[in-house]
């Protein structure tokens, strides 16, 4: 068993035109930048991404867009992108808006295998529209269902050869449950380590779900917005 | 006078009781950490997956692993943990978070809120504001009465796409205070100086107004 690739051109080589791609990181934090560049330079096009945001203009997946790879997102907020807005209003882009704790919470339900669940969220809204309605206890829910991809990509702070992942500080946000619900799963670490170099007790994703991984380099972890004390 | 946004977050902060965990929104609502009473303590959560979330760091300490929902550069305090997002909302599904105080672009006097999209113009999507008011035990909204036009913002029904029906349960504005009952909006205090006239012009929604509307109190 090898899932150690060389590097992300290698890990995702075999990305197709057309492919659903979901890529954690929340806003810039945790991105997987390595593979995004890669999807670059490899240029597949008509991509899904399911993602919690679309990046900047300039980093993150504000870069394929840039390009015109992607066909359409699946996001809780685009706020932060003017080229995303631009592609928006033109129709060249197409937009799936999610509830953020319904999006989490389906590509959880995809990494645990449960096809459908109940949350009260957006019920009564637009987002309920052509969604199945049921009362549990007195309170409205709606039916949502599980988020697939064919691809999750993932980066994490350490990582050993057998696919264990530990993530560090708020760099969990999406990706530990992405890296869990994937058909195939690539993690781009920080560190790549040997298995025993990293305690059981310490793992946030077990190598069972990590398909690929290998050594990430030259990390940029732009900052959004950086605020300091005053 | 009316309160300016310190007067807002101030007014909320009073709301804050001990042992309390709190999901402060963008905007007016982040101030309110600035406000807390000095002998209670409560715990801030960020939904991208942060409990014990705390101020700014120094230049020195600034880590980009370590982000709020605002996506502004944070520290956590002693006590504090990281999970996932989708842990995170469980927290706020199950009714962990004892308070969200967020932004809103319309209210409706049955307690909805609209805040996620102007149609038409530019949308931004919801993030977590629809898990948070559908989920979360104690809802304040922190907004200004009235639009730019000048337009109440206080209403019998929301003009803009809801982000949630019937959970809002207190508005804090430039002028008021108000809580939400079966019966429309209940006046509860206004800003000092403000007369309950002002108050009642600048609301479209019913309004339920005492015999006698106290001053806020704000240090």
């Amino acid at each position: 068993m090898n899932k150690v690739f060389k590097d992300a051109i290698e890990a995702t080589a075999d990305i197709k035109n057309g492919a659903i791609i979901m890529l954690g990181g929340f806003g810039l934090n945790g991105i997987p930048e390595n593979c995004i560049a890669a999807l670059v330079k490899h240029n597949v096009c008509e991509l899904t991404c399911i993602s919690n945001n679309a990046g900047v203009d300039d980093f993150g997946l504000g870069l394929l867009l840039q390009t015109k790879q992607i066909k359409k997102m699946i996001s809780s907020y685009v706020g932060e992108n003017a080229l995303f807005e631009k592609q928006l209003l033109s129709g060249e882009l197409e937009v799936d808006l999610v509830p953020q704790g319904t999006l989490a919470t389906s590509i959880q339900m995809a990494a645990m295998g449960i096809p459908a669940y109940f949350t009260p969220a957006g019920y009564g809204t637009e987002i309920a529209i052509g969604k199945e309605v049921r009362e549990f206890d007195g309170k409205m829910y709606l039916m949502e269902k599980a988020i697939h991809a064919d691809f999750a990509i993932v980066k994490a702070w350490k990582g050993d050869k057998a696919g264990n992942l530990v993530f560090r500080k708020a760099t969990r946000n999406f990706s530990t449950s992405m890296a869990k619900a994937g058909n195939i799963t690539i993690a781009e670490v920080e560190h790549l380590v040997e298995p025993g170099e990293i305690d059981p007790d310490e793992v946030d994703v077990a190598g069972v779900y990590i398909h690929r991984i290998f050594q990430g380099s030259n990390y940029e972890k732009r900052i959004e917005r950086r605020t300091t004390k005053i | 006078m009316a309160l300016d946004k310190f007067g807002i977050a101030k007014r909320i902060a009073k709301e804050l009781k001990d042992g309390m965990y709190v999901n402060l929104g963008i905007g007016i609502p982040t101030l309110v950490a600035n406000y807390i009473p000095q002998d209670i303590t409560v715990v801030f959560q960020s939904e991208n997956g942060i409990l014990g979330m705390g101020p700014y760091p120094e230049e020195a300490a600034i880590d980009a692993d370590l982000i709020n929902a605002g996506k502004e550069t944070v520290t956590v305090i002693n006590g504090g943990a990281f999970f996932d997002s989708a842990e995170s909302f469980g927290m706020i599904r199950a009714g962990k978070i004892d308070l969200t105080v967020l932004g809103a672009m319309e209210v409706s006097d049955q307690g909805d809120i609209a805040n996620w999209k102007i149609p038409g113009k530019m949308v931004k999507g919801m993030g977590g504001a629809m898990d948070l008011v559908a989920s979360a035990k104690n809802i304040i909204v922190a907004m200004m009465h009235t639009n730019p036009k000048g337009e109440s913002k206080l209403l019998p029904k929301c003009s803009l796409p809801l982000t949630g029906v019937g959970c809002v349960k207190k508005v804090v504005t430039e002028l008021a205070v108000l809580t939400i009952t079966p019966n429309g909006f209940q006046l509860l205090e206004r800003a000092p100086g403000v007369s309950v006239e002002e108050i009642i012009a600048k609301t479209a929604g019913k309004l339920i107004v005492p015999d006698f509307v106290p001053e806020m109190v704000i240090e």
